[in-house]
């Protein structure tokens, strides 16, 4: 911990400016993305080895945070009615784009997924869906990593190699806990075991994100931000414990397996929640980006 | 400061010759910015006002901010040009410098007195005497422009005399631009939802007109012109200030390889940068872009490849139970 950086400000105003997008919004699609991309591959998963009702569970479930994913976006643009702008161009500089594009392939492939399983027609084009999605989600749910690192703001920019794995694992989890409450019991083996793996994935790349983030880990840790990220940490890991052992209890496994879920679930939301508040604190915050800055330039001066 | 990572084409970032023709205009006239010489400006804020008034930009609050003569805080979606107002206790901070003696004006330009009596010459530490630093705050044009970069409609474009203009007719307000600033300049305006920021009076540019904070600046403390020869100009002034015994000078976004491929529109301060509110090594997030990309597949394959494994040890060790 750096106490009391010394650091020169105009007013102790901040030198960037912090995001206006709402939390709701876009911490909110973090998660549902997440959720519907990681999920998609559970589905798929479910789909090829013979586990129908948690493949269906999972498609209907990519499909709705999919809508939801949308529909959140569309309401935190400035200009709503604009939207359609944003498949205007493809620019590879621009994640948002990049985004707006994945998520136009991924959405009508996670919908035609859902519509074949639920109604049983097309099974062909439903397997095709499948797969599509399957293979497009993780990007999805990965993406929105790059999307808050390429910008500005400290504890997004600083983390952004290990940003990603840290979204990877928290999709996972997300996922995983969906395919525990939904699917049935019997077919849970995968999902238990991909909480397990996930809640390790997620605690991994969180102390990696800290460790490199040096001084703008603060962020990580007080406030709101802080009380996230805490609260996420332990729902993750008595979920995953409690995925774990829901295997081992036979009968009664459902409701601990249920509740398992719930928790991977919230966990994996309050994650998110966590990292958009740490970023927000980090821009508003001029100490976070003159002091990083200013260190770098003692380090070029010194190697000079 | 520039990248490892730097392509060989220098488009993300590092020294960039021609942004305007790297952004497809042929035969670009030459770049054009601005030199804000902030050892000359007197605070008027003639070109907060000008600006506002060319551009039709709407008022954005009438309150008292207590920081000293700048109640317009910072730039943003409606204030294009902004003037900081920074008073120094002289001699009484270590960290401070001592208040120079009256820094020369620019080439040709006679100094007026401002009292009949002389500035004594070295004010006493602690003697609670203060000296003002201002200067006008302004969009950098950056040759590497992060808002530009991640702008996802296109509404962000790079003009032929190699400026950064924002389409208003295009943007939808996504937002994406603001957090990607390293300088905290473009915002979206709450009435509006779209962003907005200088864009170097570009109506002006094309009939041959200077901006219109240029124009109304009566220190010449805003420079327009082209880029190479506001270089030049600002190497020598910086040298003058020195030689006069204002060691203090520096000037802030001019060099071509620094975190942003050079501003086009840089500045000559009289103290760090982060004093008036600027970053003192700003570097353009899109740099990064690549590896970003790189770590977010790896990620993506590592999703697929954990979740595939999660299929396939309960068969496997299905299979070894039933053996």
């Amino acid at each position: 911990m750096v106490e009391h950086a010394e650091f020169g400000s105009y007013y102790g105003r901040p030198v960037i400016k912090a995001p206006s997008w709402a939390a709701r919004d876009i911490a909110g699609y973090f998660f549902l993305g997440g959720l519907a991309g990681a999920g998609s591959v559970v589905a798929a998963g479910a789909h090829l080895t013979g586990r129908t009702t948690t493949a269906t569970a999972m498609k209907m479930s990519s499909l709705v945070a999919v809508g939801l994913s949308a529909a959140a976006l569309v309401n935190d643009l400035g200009r709503p009615s604009r939207f359609a702008n944003m498949l205007r161009v493809l620019k590879p500089t621009s994640p948002m784009s990049v985004g707006s594009w994945l998520l136009s392939v991924y959405g009508p492939a996670a919908g035609a997924a859902a519509f074949c399983a639920v109604t049983g027609r097309l099974p062909r084009i439903g397997a095709a869906a499948t797969l599509g999605a399957a293979l497009t989600g993780p990007a999805v749910a990965t993406y929105t990593a790059v999307l808050a690192s390429d910008t500005a703001v400290p504890a997004w920019h600083g983390a952004h190699r290990e940003l990603p794995y840290l979204f990877a694992a928290s999709a996972t989890a997300a996922a995983s806990g969906m395919a525990l409450v939904t699917g049935a019991t019997r077919e849970s083996a995968p999902a238990r075991c991909a909480a397990v793996l996930a809640a390790a994935a997620d605690f991994a790349a969180s102390a990696a994100v800290e460790r490199r983030l040096g001084l703008v880990a603060e962020t990580f840790r007080a406030g709101r931000a802080g009380a996230l990220l805490r609260s996420a940490r332990v729902l993750t890991g008595a979920g995953a414990v409690a995925a774990a052992g829901s295997g081992l209890l036979g009968a009664q496994a459902r409701p601990v397996a249920s509740a398992g879920g719930l928790a991977l679930l919230t966990g994996s939301a309050l994650t998110r929640f966590g990292i958009f508040a740490a970023g927000i604190a980090s821009a508003e915050d001029p100490k976070y980006t003159v002091v990083p800055q200013r260190e770098r330039l003692a380090a070029a001066t010194a190697a000079a | 400061m520039t990248a490892a990572e730097t392509s060989p084409e220098h488009l993300l970032s590092g020294p960039e010759k021609d942004p305007a023709g790297d952004a497809g205009h042929r035969d670009a006239p030459p770049r054009v910015g601005f030199f804000t010489d902030t050892s000359v400006c007197i605070g008027c804020k003639a070109c907060e006002v000008a600006c506002k008034e060319w551009n039709a930009i709407p008022e954005d609050g009438l309150s008292l901010s207590g920081m000293s003569y700048d109640n317009t805080q910072g730039l943003g979606a409606s204030t294009w040009r902004h003037v900081a107002f920074i008073e120094q206790p002289t001699g009484s901070s270590g960290s401070r410098p001592p208040a120079p003696p009256a820094a020369p004006g620019p080439e040709g330009r006679a100094l007026l007195p401002l009292t009949d009596a002389p500035a004594p010459a070295a004010s006493a530490p602690g003697s609670g005497e203060l000296r003002w630093l201002m200067s006008s705050d302004v969009c950098k044009h950056c040759t590497h422009a992060a808002c530009l970069d991640v702008c996802p409609t296109g509404s962000l474009f790079r003009t032929e005399f190699g400026t950064v203009v924002v389409q208003e007719d295009i943007c939808n307000g996504c937002g994406y631009c603001v957090p990607a600033c390293p300088y905290g300049v473009i915002e979206q305006r709450p009435t509006d939802g779209r962003a907005f920021k200088c864009t170097l009076c570009y109506d002006r540019l094309g009939a041959g007109q200077e901006p219109a904070c240029a124009k109304a600046c009566p220190t010449e403390s805003i420079q327009f012109g082209p880029l190479d020869e506001l270089r030049e100009r600002a190497a020598l002034r910086v040298d003058q200030l020195h030689e006069a015994g204002v060691p203090e000078a520096r000037l802030y976004g001019h060099e071509p390889d620094n975190g942003v491929g050079g501003d086009g529109a840089f500045f000559l301060l009289l103290d760090e940068p982060e004093v008036y509110g600027l970053p003192p090594a700003p570097v353009v997030t899109t740099r990064d872009l690549p590896a970003m990309w790189k770590h977010a597949g790896a990620a993506a394959l590592s999703l697929l490849g954990g979740v595939t494994l999660s299929f396939a040890l309960p068969a496997l060790t299905r299979r070894k139970g039933s053996r």
